[in-house]
């Protein structure tokens, strides 16, 4: 391509942010607070990982129980999947929200509601380690928790809540105050994210509110298992894209300037999140495929919609790719691939950027299978789909939040990033063992291996035999993965606690190509009150008639069952 | 908006692409009616062993000749634990649950449906000969994992209607 081959054109991709100096020193507690619970709630859970693959090895450890097995599922599965993305990404947002507006919204409100978040995490989290809540972190009804599970991760709903609503008004604000109407992609992003989880959480609260707080309390006597499935996947398929947006801000934002380049068509990166907005909620009958009660056609529908999800994630591999490629070039690389060697990628941050993308590109294929009307009964809740969202949420979201942790914590804290060997080895081992780990359970998925299993023997059946020497190798992968979380949880500890001093420092988008004199004009992609108005409307037309027939056909509920 | 000459052909293939998947797909599930299970029909959970849609549980075959399997799953078995079928012979499979979800799967095949009390989950598909674990592919409990059946699939000229 002949785009690198004149000298690139850098020009600031946003306007001066309102109050550009002052900094809020509560309002950077606030991001570091959050990253702190980000932190230990993922080290926790790699601890209950690694417990499993202990399991999955046939390790004779002296409390390995089927029961433990499954409490540790439950508790890696809430705390990284839920607790980990959640504080990680409003953390995240609040240092992009101070850099842009100078501080957050409502300082006060945001500390209750992290205060009410981080109850409401300690609460789940007891009830599960206290083993009474092991129904994983799908929790699926009539499984029975306590009710403090369920309450406990009501309230860190609700404190995400506020995050959101910070976001939007601080957008509003900076929308009103600078006459083009432009925001920095970084701040356009994580609106199109607050909004895209105000819309999608109202499957979720229905869930907790009208059905299981009430019916785990005692006050009603059942819960009606298809329609807690449906309001459950209402959120839980957006709650995807909730990760993997903050993500595309760091791939966007961030991963350009940091492996020295520009960002290649801004544009098209305020089209992408716009077009996440729209499209992330309609979708989630892709999960319950398997699901009777639910007619053929309607899942259709929502195939249909699913289909166009990928649109967005090919027109970022092309943009980011190009930026890449930008980078590679100025730094030297020359050749069909040459300026792949060129980039920094002795940068942790830059590294687990690229290596996440790279296993996102997997991940992400095997997304389109899953999602395929048909293939799906080939692999709908075998060992195929922990290996695809290790892949993904794992590792395109998990992986580059490390990274973006390793940018985002010295220039928050005035600490220099501590242990830099370690940082410098985490995202490599992060990928080796996600590699031996997911690849063995896409294959071993195929085979008919369920997910979340004890003990894979099936009293010698035959064909339960097939799966042995897969999943040996799947635990060696578990084990790599283990040990690179605890570098990454040891050098940020050690970073915010010891870090050498340093000044605290603004944080600095990536400088987009071919931007006109004043930068960009606001386009039709910028309104994204129009673009949440069209997400409504979709969910209206993908979901109404589906949900009434479900509410209006002969049902039976059930009653709560503690089979743990 | 001006966007790159090789980024919009990008675009554009892309869109035929997933134009293209989409199109295989729906000619499939119209056509074809190659279609997740998707059947519609509710029973009470807690009187799932006195129903006749499920007593006995078990291989039958109707008026016209074709075969059922009628099964029932609770923590944490598959009742009947073993079952024989003919090869090569559309069967159809129903489903439920009299307490928690389950997943009813065939191992290495494409039949297989979520099992939620209250629902009959029903699929129909042909097997080729041979012995087939049948497991639980959805949590219910600490014994999730011993939960499976045997299905004997054999030649339609051995096999007997019981």
């Amino acid at each position: 391509m002949s785009i690198t081959s004149a000298p690139p054109a850098p020009a600031p991709n946003a306007p001066a942010p309102l109050e550009p100096a002052a900094t809020s020193a509560s309002t950077r507690r606030l991001v570091l607070a959050n990253i702190w619970v980000a932190v230990l709630a993922f080290g926790v859970a790699a601890l209950m990982a690694v417990m499993q693959a202990m399991s999955r090895a046939q390790v004779a450890l002296p409390e390995r129980t089927a029961r433990m097995y499954y409490m540790s599922v439950t508790a890696h599965g809430v705390l990284m999947a839920l607790v980990f993305t959640t504080f990680f990404i409003m953390g995240f947002g609040y240092a992009i929200i101070q850099r842009e507006a100078g501080d957050i919204r409502w300082p006060r409100l945001s500390w209750v509601a992290f205060w009410v978040g981080v109850a409401g995490t300690v609460m789940t989290a007891l009830t599960i380690l206290l083993f009474k809540a092991s129904v994983l972190y799908t929790f699926y009804p009539p499984l029975q928790a306590h009710p403090a599970f369920y309450i406990g991760l009501t309230l860190v709903v609700v404190s995400s809540w506020v995050f959101a609503a910070n976001t939007i008004a601080t957008w509003w604000r900076l929308r009103r105050a600078n006459p083009g109407g432009v925001v920095s992609l970084a701040m356009h992003a994580t609106t199109a994210n607050a909004m895209l989880w105000l819309l999608c959480t109202l499957g979720i609260a229905a869930e907790m509110l009208f059905q299981l707080i009430p019916w785990s309390l005692g006050l009603t006597r059942t819960v009606d298992p298809l329609l807690a499935r449906t309001l459950f996947w209402f959120t839980g398929h957006p709650l995807v894209y909730f990760w993997i947006l903050p993500a595309y801000t760091v791939w966007y934002a961030v991963l350009p300037r940091a492996t020295g380049g520009y960002l290649f068509s801004e544009p098209l990166g305020r089209m992408v999140f716009a077009y996440f907005l729209v499209i992330s909620t309609p979708v989630g009958f892709h999960h319950q495929f398997q699901d009777p009660g639910i007619s053929a056609g309607w899942k259709l529908v929502h195939t249909a919609l699913t289909m166009t999800i990928s649109f967005p994630s090919f027109v970022t591999a092309f943009t980011i790719c190009a930026s890449l490629e930008i980078a590679g070039r100025l730094r030297g690389g020359t050749g069909l691939f040459g300026w792949i060697r060129k980039l920094k990628w002795n940068d942790p941050t830059v590294a687990s950027a690229l290596l996440a993308m790279l296993l996102f590109l997997v991940g992400g294929f095997g997304g389109a299978i899953n999602a395929a009307y048909a293939l799906n009964s080939m692999v709908h809740n075998t060992a195929w789909v922990q290996g695809h969202f290790h892949l993904t949420v794992g590792s395109a979201a998990a992986l580059t939040f490390m990274g973006a942790t390793y940018w985002l914590v010295p220039k928050i804290s005035g600490r220099e990033l501590a242990l830099q060997p370690l940082a410098f080895t985490q995202p490599y081992l992060w990928f080796a063992g996600m590699i031996f780990f997911s690849l063995p359970n896409h294959i071993t998925g195929l085979m008919g291996l369920p997910r979340r299993v004890y003990e894979t023997s099936y009293a010698g059946a035959a064909q339960a035999e097939t799966w042995a020497g897969l999943t040996g190798l799947s635990v060696l992968g578990g084990v790599i993965v283990f040990t690179s979380a605890m570098l990454f949880v040891a050098v940020i500890v050690t970073t915010l606690l010891k870090g050498k001093p340093r000044p605290v420092e603004k944080l600095e988008w990536a400088d987009a190509l071919g931007a006109p004199e004043g930068g960009f004009r606001s386009s039709v992609w910028d309104r994204l009150g129009l673009w949440w108005a069209v997400a409504f409307v979709l969910v209206l037309i993908a979901y109404a008639v589906p949900l009434a027939h479900i509410l209006t056909m002969q049902r039976f509920g059930s009653p709560g069952f503690k089979p743990f | 908006m001006k966007v790159n000459v090789y980024e919009k052909i990008f675009m554009w293939a892309v869109a035929l692409g997933l134009a293209s998947f989409f199109v295989t797909t729906a000619v499939a599930a119209v056509g074809s009616s190659i279609q997740p299970p998707s059947h519609i029909e509710t029973i009470d959970p807690t009187k799932v062993l006195s129903d006749p849609r499920f007593t006995p549980q078990g291989v039958r075959v109707d008026r016209a000749g074709h075969v059922h399997a009628h099964v029932v799953g609770l923590t944490f078995a598959w009742l009947p634990a073993e079952m024989t079928i003919p090869a090569g012979k559309p069967v159809t499979f129903h489903v439920t649950s009299t307490d928690v979800q389950h997943g009813f799967q065939i191992v290495r095949t494409n039949g297989q449906s979520q099992v939620l009390p209250g629902y009959i989950s029903q699929f129909t598909t042909e097997l080729d000969a041979g012995d087939y674990l049948i497991v639980c592919n959805e949590y219910c409990g600490v014994g999730h994992h011993t939960m499976a059946a045997k299905l004997h699939v054999v030649p339609a000229q051995q096999w007997k209607a019981p």
